[in-house]
Parts: structure tokens; C-alpha cells; sequence
């Protein structure tokens, strides 16, 4: 069947917690509501309070009652409304939540599930369009997921509360509504490693959540120009898959980053010095890294100018050919 | 312009009448009407031997830091009390969640007190089962542990159990904003988890009236919180008011706060100089109040307390202190790559690479030594 980003999650969900009693939603307006972009709709109907469970309105509260929770032996699934208000949750989330297994040499599991709708694209106000990806990719002890399309939203929202460690997992909020094939298998599948979404010789593109479709369509594009562009959905982004990306750019001798994220300091630049280390004389031109700029996220009239689009990725690889 | 407001007289006496108090400084039991205390002798024992015991083990792991042994040292100087009678009045099962300060509680609950000190030798961050000994590791960061606790609780009211939960904290948590948002979860959810603040007056070098205009206890009722303020430094009303409190969050009555007013009588850790800011006389008067001087009193004139059992309980502490000190001097040093231990519960492919490339860094060393 072919359904949108968001029903797959929202069938994630359901499917999770049919199988495991342990799992509980967490979140402000996810009952009733079913959560501002609807993701949990109809699960508090058929699961109720104790299980969806409408927080009072604190992030910090409700990544840490969730610890508590987890080290009680549930399996919390938080949901943070928006990017942006994830910060006052980040405490909890890098000094608490990301550490326990260390601190506690690794008597203390918290198998907890962040989920945080996540990017720009969608003509929103301040502090709803932002791409925090790093920091949480900079933790350890955290797993960062994400990913481009309903197969991989529905199998990495079961993978991420099925793992024994801490996972955020960033949903391309602007892709929640596009629609693609799934199967709704019962097995639980590993996080998942990179995917080539579209293969290619002469360029390697390698995106993740928002920028996979865009990346998709330069593709089709470059084709048109006579460049076979591969495009590489790293779907995980702690870990990343070093090796997938690196097979690829050693086949095709160049490498472009595409993230909505500040390239500065951004997980654009770990990519560039892992592949610059690993691969350094399979490249043809310096790694580029093609995203958002170092200011704040820009007001929505002007945020297609920030955004990774169309002619600057293609821009990007004519510059990559042009060394 | 007045920068500071004029602030209300915590620590006068007439601010602390409302104090629920069972055995006066001087070690005379008195009643009181909503909180009865009925232990037999030998439980009136143990709280005096576990008050005795921990602030031995304090006062050696105060000397270990001193010689270097320890990096760092928090100790619990004056609030045995506080921390011995609210842990003997939990049940096995309760859990709890304690600030860093809180070895009263760790030894209460079972923590070997070598298990503590690792933390403060550096060899681990926490040398316990949270899970066996029913009690978090220490936290550190203040405050954050109030919010592990009420959704631990949370859990505990979906598994429809009869445990309680306790969080451990101090004056100065109570400014947090996750101490602030664990009273507002705890109070709308009804949690079965008991908030107890130790109000030792100082949070490092600022007094208690730098955290709050009120008494800490009054900020509780606000969130919908029933609150008790607890003479900390009588052992008695302690254990009589957490018994209840707990008894409360036992019967699906929701949290419950106490302040146990009490006083750090050392530095807030080693690292620090409280001469710098804060006067001797006060120290003085709180040393009237101490926490084991009075039980003391009381025990023997009680008859409970005998010269003999306190000459065995003298030699007790001793060889406590002798195994703590030769125990931490045993402590070893973890290997350097455990450092990659534990970072993640399955494999991640970055610490794995990571580890194995220091490792083969190390054993260069071990090459050059042997060519």
C-alpha cells in the first residue's frame, strides 16, 4: 500500500505498542489531539491515558520522567513538538539521558525514544524549522536517526524503540505528508545503515530526512546534463555509515554533503573529514558541503534561500567539476 | 536602588516553630500530635550506630581527600539525621534518587561504603546497582534527579504496586527548573514519590534566602503539594515524618514534600573555604543542635544505650574507618581502555574503530619498549 510519512510512523507506533506492553507515549497534546502534526492520532482512543499520556507543557519534564520511567522498565516514546523547543529538554537528553549506561557501567538501560519533527520547508514561525542534528550526533551515547520515506519511517520508528540505548529520531516534518510504498512486516529490524536511494558514477550526494527527495530530483536533473549523480540516504546519523559512503566516493571520486543544518560545525563537516582521512587520494576535488548558513534559521518569506535546493546542490557539483 | 529584597528571618527560631520535632536538642522526647513514633530499643539503636558509622566513614573519607587520596570530598557533617531516619523509614523496595550528598541514605539502603567513594577517587562514576540497592547513583547536577523519581513513580503507579519514591535534594535545587517541573508532574499525575529537601542553609557560599522569600516547605503548596517542615537534625521526627509521607504516597494520596531543616556543618566539599562567608557563631549554635549528640543523650537516659554497647560501637567505627581507608588505598585504577566501555548498549561502529586504534596506539609503546 502506499501511505503518507506520517500514517507509517503513526502505524509504527501502533505496532509497537501492540507487541510490547512496556511501550508508552509520551508528549504535550498527543491524546486527544493526536499531536500537532497528528502523528499519534487514535492511539490514545484505543490505548488511553496510561499509555498516551499528555504531559504538562515542559520538555525538560518529559525527557526526564521518561528516565525514570525507562529505569522503572518502560519503553518511553517522547514526543517534542518542534525542533526548536527541544533545548530546554537538552539537559536531560545529553547530561542524564545520554550517560546513564556509562555512569552506571552499564547496569542502567534507558531504552528511550526521542521522537522530534524536525527541518524547514513548511512557512513556519521562529523556532519550528530548525535542523539540531549535530548536537545530538556530537553526544555520545545517543543514537540519531532519520529518514526519507514511509518503509524506512515505519521500520526506524520500530527499530528506535525496539533499541536498549537512547534514540532521537528527527522526522523530516516537511516529508510528513509525502507518500510512498509500505509493508507492514511484524519483524523488528536493526537501525538501519545507509541506502543508496539512487545510484550513480560521476558524483556522490550524501543526504539524510528532507534533503533525500531534493537530492532525488537533482539527480533526475543531472542526468539530464549527462552526470550520473549517486545519491547516498545515510538514515542514521550516529552512527553514520562510513562505509557505504566511502565505497561510493571512491567510485565516483567526488563527495557533496547536502544537509538544511549550518554546514558550519555541522555533521556536513564531520562527513568531509572522515572522507578527506579514508579516501584522500580516491578524490577528484575537494569534498563541498551544501546547507544552511551561519546565521539563525531566516523568516519563512526568505527560507527557500537557506534551504539546500535544486540549482545550488547543481551548482555545488558543476564547482566539484570545475577543479 | 535596593538590589536584594529584605528577606525573611529563616533561621530564626521564631521562624521554625512549625519544626515537627520528637527529641528536643538536648535529647529529651517529646510528642507530638499528628506524628506518633513507636520503635522498639533495638531500632532506636540502629539509628543512632547507622548515625555514628556514617559520620565516621565521613570524617576518614574528609582525611583520605586530605592526604590526596580522594579528588574530591561532600561531606554530610550534621545531617545524619535527616538522611539516616528518612532511608530506615522507606521499605526495601522504595527507590530512591539521591543529590551527592546523601551517603547517609546510600549506607541506609546498603551502598558498601567503598562503593561510594569510588566517585570520589575517580575509578567510576557510580560503583552500585541501582536496580539491588534501590537507590539512583548520585546526580550531580542539581536538581535533575527530582524529575528520574517522579517518573520512576509514574511507573510504579502503572504497575499498581504499593512501592513508594524518594527524592533526595537540597535548598538550593529548589531554584532548578527541573525541581520546579518534577513538583508540577508529581502533583497533576498524583506520583507516589516523596520530595525531601534537605535545608542545610547553604548552597555552596549562598545562604537559603538567596534561593526563596518563603520557607522552602511553603513553595510546595503552591504546586498542590502537602508539605511538612521537619527539625532535620532529630533523627526521630525524621524517620515519624517520612513514614507518613510515605504511607501517604503508598495510598494513592500523591506526593508529598518535607523540608528537613537541618545544617552543613563541613564545607560544601572539600574544595571549598565556608570562613570565606559565613560566621563561626552559627556554626556554634547548630553544634548544640547536633544530630547524634542528642540521641545519644537520650539513649542513656533512656537506659537503651549502654557504656559497654558504646565503647562497642567506638571500636565498630574504628574498624570501619581502617577498612575504608585501606580499601580506598586498594582501589585500582581502571585500564585505560574500559574508557570505551558501556558507551552504548549494542554496537556502534565509531567507539569500536576509536578503541581499537588507541589500542593499537598503546601497544606501539609496548613495541618500542621491548625492541
Amino acid at each position: 500500500m502506499t501511505v503518507t510519512m506520517a500514517k507509517a510512523i503513526n502505524t509504527g507506533l501502533r505496532r509497537a505498542m501492540d507487541q510490547d506492553g512496556s511501550v508508552l507515549l509520551m508528549g504535550q497534546d498527543i491524546g486527544a489531539l493526536g499531536g500537532v502534526f497528528r502523528i499519534t492520532d487514535g492511539l490514545w482512543k484505543d490505548f488511553g491515558d496510561s499509555r498516551v499520556v499528555d504531559t504538562p507543557l515542559g520538555e525538560s519534564g518529559i525527557v526526564g520522567a521518561a528516565i525514570g520511567l525507562a529505569m522503572r522498565g518502560y519503553r518511553p516514546v517522547c514526543e517534542i513538538q518542534f525542533d526548536g523547543f527541544v533545548f530546554p529538554a537538552f539537559d536531560q537528553i545529553t547530561t542524564q539521558l545520554a550517560k546513564m549506561r556509562y555512569r552506571t557501567a552499564g547496569r542502567v538501560a534507558l531504552p528511550v525514544t526521542i521522537r522530534i519533527p524536525y527541518g524547514g520547508g513548511i512557512g513556519a514561525v521562529e523556532h519550528h524549522s530548525e535542523s539540531p542534528e549535530a548536537y545530538f550526533a556530537h553526544t555520545p551515547g545517543l543514537r540519531v536517526v532519520t529518514f526519507a520515506s514511509s518503509q524506512d519511517a515505519y521500520d526506524v520508528t520500530r527499530s528506535a524503540i525496539a533499541s536498549d540505548d537512547p534514540v532521537i529520531v528527527l522526522e523530516p516534518k516537511r516529508r510528513y505528508w509525502d507518500k510512498s510504498p509500505l509493508e507492514t512486516g511484524d519483524a523488528v529490524l536493526p537501525l538501519p545503515l545507509a541506502s543508496i536511494a539512487h545510484a550513480g558514477s560521476d558524483v556522490t550526494l550524501v543526504c539524510y530526512g528532507p534533503t533525500v527527495r531534493t537530492c532525488l530530483s537533482v539527480a533526475q536533473v543531472a542526468a539530464d546534463e549527462g552526470r550520473s549523480v549517486e545519491v547516498v540516504d545515510l538514515r542514521s546519523l550516529s552512527p553514520w555509515d562510513e562505509d557505504t559512503v566511502l565505497d561510493s566516493v571512491r567510485r565516483t571520486g567526488r563527495c557533496i554533503v547536502v544537509h538544511e543544518a549550518s554546514v558550519s560545525g555541522g555533521l556536513g563537516a564531520e562527513i568531509a573529514a572522515r572522507v578527506s582521512e579514508r579516501a584522500f587520494y580516491m578524490l577528484e576535488a575537494p569534498v563541498l558541503r551544501v546547507g544552511g548558513f551561519h546565521t539563525p534559521y531566516p523568516v519563512s518569506r526568505i527560507e527557500d534561500e537557506y534551504l539546500p535546493d535544486l540549482d545550488r546542490i547543481l551548482d555545488a557539483i558543476d564547482r566539484s567539476f570545475a577543479v | 536602588m535596593r538590589l536584594i529584597a529584605s528577606v525573611w528571618p529563616l533561621c530564626d527560631d521564631e521562624s521554625v516553630d512549625d519544626l515537627v520535632q520528637l527529641l528536643t536538642p538536648a535529647g529529651q522526647r517529646v510528642e507530638h500530635p499528628d506524628y506518633r513514633l513507636a520503635l522498639e530499643a533495638g531500632e532506636l539503636l540502629g539509628l543512632y550506630r547507622d548515625m555514628v558509622l556514617v559520620r565516621r566513614m565521613d570524617v576518614e573519607a574528609t582525611a583520605l581527600q586530605r592526604q590526596g587520596e580522594l579528588g574530591l570530598w561532600a561531606s554530610c557533617l550534621g545531617q545524619e539525621a535527616a538522611q539516616v531516619g528518612s532511608a530506615r523509614a522507606q521499605r526495601p523496595t522504595d527507590m530512591c534518587f539521591p543529590s551527592y550528598r546523601e551517603h547517609g541514605v546510600a549506607w541506609v539502603k546498603g551502598v558498601e561504603p567503598l562503593q561510594i567513594l569510588g566517585l570520589f577517587r575517580g575509578v567510576n562514576y557510580g560503583g552500585w546497582d541501582p536496580r539491588e540497592r534501590y537507590i539512583h547513583v548520585y546526580t550531580l547536577v542539581i536538581g535533575s534527579q527530582a524529575l528520574h523519581a517522579t517518573g520512576y513513580a509514574m511507573g510504579v503507579q502503572r504497575d499498581d504496586t504499593d512501592d513508594a519514591v524518594v527524592a533526595y535534594f537540597g535548598d538550593g535545587a529548589t531554584s532548578q527548573g527541573d525541581l520546579n517541573e518534577a513538583l508540577v508532574w508529581a502533583s497533576v499525575n498524583a506520583a507516589p514519590v516523596v520530595f525531601f529537601c534537605q535545608n542545610n542553609q547553604w548552597a555552596i557560599s549562598e545562604p537559603v534566602e538567596r534561593q526563596s522569600r518563603v520557607p522552602i516547605a511553603q513553595r510546595a503548596t503552591g504546586f498542590g503539594i502537602p508539605a511538612v517542615r521537619v527539625d532535620g537534625n532529630d533523627v526521630l521526627a525524621c524517620h515519624a515524618v517520612m513514614s507518613a509521607a510515605l504511607e501517604t504516597a503508598r495510598d494513592g494520596g500523591g506526593p508529598v514534600f518535607i523540608e528537613a531543616f537541618t545544617y552543613r556543618m563541613g564545607a560544601h566539599t572539600t574544595s571549598d573555604d565556608p570562613s570565606r562567608y559565613r560566621i563561626a557563631d552559627e556554626l556554634e549554635s547548630w553544634r548544640a543542635k547536633d544530630p547524634i549528640d542528642r540521641m545519644r543523650s537520650y539513649l542513656e537516659t533512656e537506659g537503651i544505650l549502654t557504656a559497654d554497647q558504646q565503647l562497642a560501637l567506638d571500636a565498630d567505627s574504628d574498624a570501619l574507618a581502617a577498612a575504608v581507608r585501606a580499601g580506598v588505598l586498594e582501589m585500582r585504577n581502571p585500564e585505560p581502555l574500559d574508557m570505551f566501555d558501556n558507551v552504548y548498549a549494542g554496537a556502534h561502529p565509531l567507539v569500536t574503530a576509536e578503541r581499537a586504534s588507541y589500542a593499537s596506539y598503546l601497544a606501539s609503546f609496548v613495541d618500542e619498549a621491548r625492541s
